[in-house]
């Protein structure tokens, strides 16, 4: 069992008015197996919290730690966090031109694995993969994120997750911009990742539709940088009758 | 095909002044004083005398150093036959010509004094012929020197022929050369010209393609080495249905200067031109220079064209100009379009390849070779992909 471990963490970015303060001491600990939702408003730090995980150079660590089982991963640069079994599947996935899908999975496999894939169970996992998650065969010769759709750029996220196989893996609003089918398709390849390799999962969203179909263990409640309320299921419902009003006194409408 | 529209009579070209080689040029001609406004009426003959000297404020010289390339634009250069190696198949063959060969002249005429220079110095032709439909030619050039130079190469793809010409140049050079390229009536022909030149080496060309009724051309420029490399590659699409596709694919490093002006002359009806050429920058000094000019004719109904120009920027201190330039004189066209970008490399990809575990030297070497990649897959001759991409390859370790 792994344990990914957030304490006190405080992040700022900067920006051209100078360095402005997003996360104010965020604490989080998750359990392989374990499914933590993250719900917030807009603008509250959820992505900030995502990039800070995988290590973008952009958004500056100005104290508190994040260990993975023990190591230090502020430590480590990005794709040695990844080699460590993190996996962010971003909010706004990019566009490699003349990379095709096809040629990056198997890269990236071969870098995580520290080894190449055996080629025909490899070709075998992702054309198993592309068709659970309903993406057409084709995709594979296609250049990564280009003129895919919003719910493609998805897909095809958790058909890297599915094949890397991390320990950890941050979702970072998944959910938005796919229609009821493409969620629920989606919602299938998590949970078949979780039950094949204990994943755990951190789970960002800003609404409560997701959790018909990916049911989290905990769900904490995001605002203004900090976890604001923490508990079970029962809080994403809660926060579907109620909104997040009760936590937005004042000056911190996002 | 995506590309915009655009309605007769527009005008895009703007950035270069003709009107400055216009008027001595004209006047050394001897056809008077008009401005020359349009790519069509630039200055053309095969006699050096008729061209002024060189001078920075000339457009189609403004971006190259002069300085290096003076050997080649002053006196009469050494246009004696040179050392090269050849390998065929099917109907191909390569043969010294004299000048009165009457293909000579047939696809080209000089548009700039090296141009002119060569011209009027060459004293044979080396000629590749090809005929019936598996014809391929590979010419391999290292000894060419480092004397001044003049040199004349024809390629000549007869009537319905199907054929591959390769063309590698390596070792020094001080050389002007014009390459002639006739496409008969219904051929196909490919034509790769790799430049893998010494470092201090210096090469001036201006090839033309002339392309006939229902022919086709493929036409691959690549560069990767030479102090100063200009590649000039203009087609002239003249009878029906004749269609061109021109690629380069250069990856300048510090110091080095690569320049192309593109020149495609949509003249005939239902012709088609496709123009992508791509570039990496790295170090300081790297410049590269693409001018494309397209002009589609009176006589260019139905015709469909495109052009594009993307450069990489690895780092700071390299800089690549890129102007595209639009002319169009008819209003019956099925499109036309452009599009030149030049920009930075983009960390947000770096960040995503390396997120999914890739190191930070092979996710670079993952996007340039992705970015060039798209006109290496162009070619079309699995044996010199292959070996362009461990060409790339060798380029991005050595600057890494
Ligand atoms: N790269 C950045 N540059 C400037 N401001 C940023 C940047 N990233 C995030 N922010 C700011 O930080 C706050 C939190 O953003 P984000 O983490 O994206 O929130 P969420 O994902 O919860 O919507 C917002 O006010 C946003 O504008
Ligand atoms: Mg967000």
């Amino acid at each position: 069992m792994s344990e990914l471990i957030i304490r006190d963490l405080h992040v700022s970015v900067e920006t051209e008015q100078g360095d402005k303060q997003i996360l104010k001491g965020v604490d989080l600990t998750i359990a392989s197996g374990q499914t933590h939702a993250i719900m917030g408003p807009n603008g509250s730090g959820k992505s900030t919290l995502a990039y800070t995980l995988a290590g973008h150079p952009k958004y500056k660590v100005e104290s508190g730690t994040i260990t993975l089982d023990g190591e230090d991963v502020l430590e480590m640069s990005v794709d040695e966090r990844a080699r460590a079994g993190l996996f962010l599947a971003m909010q706004y996935p990019v566009e490699i031109p003349g990379v095709t899908v096809s040629n990056f999975l198997r890269t990236a496999k071969t870098a995580i694995d520290g080894e190449a894939p055996a080629i025909r169970s490899w070709i075998k996992d992702v054309r198993a993969s592309m068709d659970n998650l309903r993406m057409d065969r084709t995709f594979a010769e296609r250049n990564v994120n280009e003129g895919f759709s919003g719910g493609e750029k998805k897909r095809h996220e958790i058909l890297q997750m599915e094949l890397l196989k991390p320990r950890f893996a941050v979702l970072d609003e998944t959910d938005s911009g796919l229609d009821v089918d493409a969620l629920k398709v989606v919602s299938e390849g998590v949970n078949r990742a979780k039950e094949t390799t204990d994943l755990g999962i951190l789970l960002i969203t800003h609404y409560t539709r997701i959790l018909r179909y990916i049911k989290p263990d905990f769900v904490h409640v995001f605002v203004d940088g900090r976890v604001a309320e923490q508990g079970g299921p029962e809080l994403a419902d809660r926060l579907e009758n109620e909104g997040y009003d009760r936590y937005l006194s004042g000056s911190n409408v996002g | 095909m995506s590309a915009p529209v655009v309605s007769a009579n527009a005008n895009t070209a703007a950035p270069t002044d003709h009107s400055k080689i216009a008027s001595r040029q004209h006047s050394v001609g001897g056809l008077g004083l008009t401005p020359v406004q349009t790519r069509s009426e630039r200055f053309a003959s095969y006699d050096v005398n008729d061209f002024e000297a060189v001078v920075p404020n000339h457009a189609e010289w403004k971006y190259t150093p002069l300085a290096k390339v003076a050997p080649l634009t002053g006196d009469a250069l050494d246009g004696s036959t040179y050392e090269y190696s050849a390998a065929t198949e099917g109907g191909a063959s390569v043969a010294w010509t004299g000048r009165d060969d009457a293909r000579i002249g047939r696809a080209g005429k000089p548009e700039d004094r090296a141009s002119a220079n060569a011209w009027s110095s060459f004293e044979q032709a080396l000629v590749v012929t090809l005929e019936g439909d598996e014809a391929s030619a590979t010419v391999s050039r290292s000894a060419i020197g480092a004397d001044a130079r003049a040199a004349h190469l024809l390629i000549h793809a007869t009537a319905n022929s199907r054929g591959l010409v390769v063309l590698e140049n390596a070792g020094d050079a001080m050389l002007a050369e014009n390459v002639e390229i006739i496409v008969d009536d219904n051929a196909d022909l490919s034509v790769v010209v790799l430049h893998e030149w010494a470092d201090d080496a210096v090469y001036l060309a201006s090839h033309f393609a002339n392309v006939g009724r229902g022919a086709r051309l493929k036409h691959v420029t690549v560069t990767l080495s030479g102090d100063v490399v200009r590649v000039n590659p203009t087609a002239h699409l003249g009878a029906e249905r004749g269609e061109v596709e021109l690629y380069g694919l250069y990856f300048a490093d510090a110091g080095q200067h690569i320049e192309h002006q593109v020149f495609v002359h949509h003249d005939g009806p239902h012709t088609k031109s496709t123009v992508t050429y791509k570039g990496a920058l790295q170090g300081d000094g790297a410049h590269t220079v693409w001018i494309g000019d397209v002009l589609i004719g009176r006589e260019g109904n139905g015709t469909e064209s495109y052009e594009q120009n993307r450069n990489l920027l690895l780092s700071d201190g390299a800089r690549a100009d890129s102007v595209p330039n639009l002319e169009i004189e008819t209003g019956d066209i099925l499109g036309a379009g452009h599009a030149s970008a030049s920009g930075r490399f983009d960390d947000e990809q770096l960040f995503y390849l390396q997120a999914r575990g890739i190191p930070e030297d092979e996710a670079r070497r993952l996007v340039v070779r992705g970015f060039l990649g798209e006109v290496i897959q162009k070619i079309g001759v699995p044996s010199i992909e292959e070996r362009l991409d461990a060409a790339v390859e060798a380029e991005l370790a050595v600057s890494a």
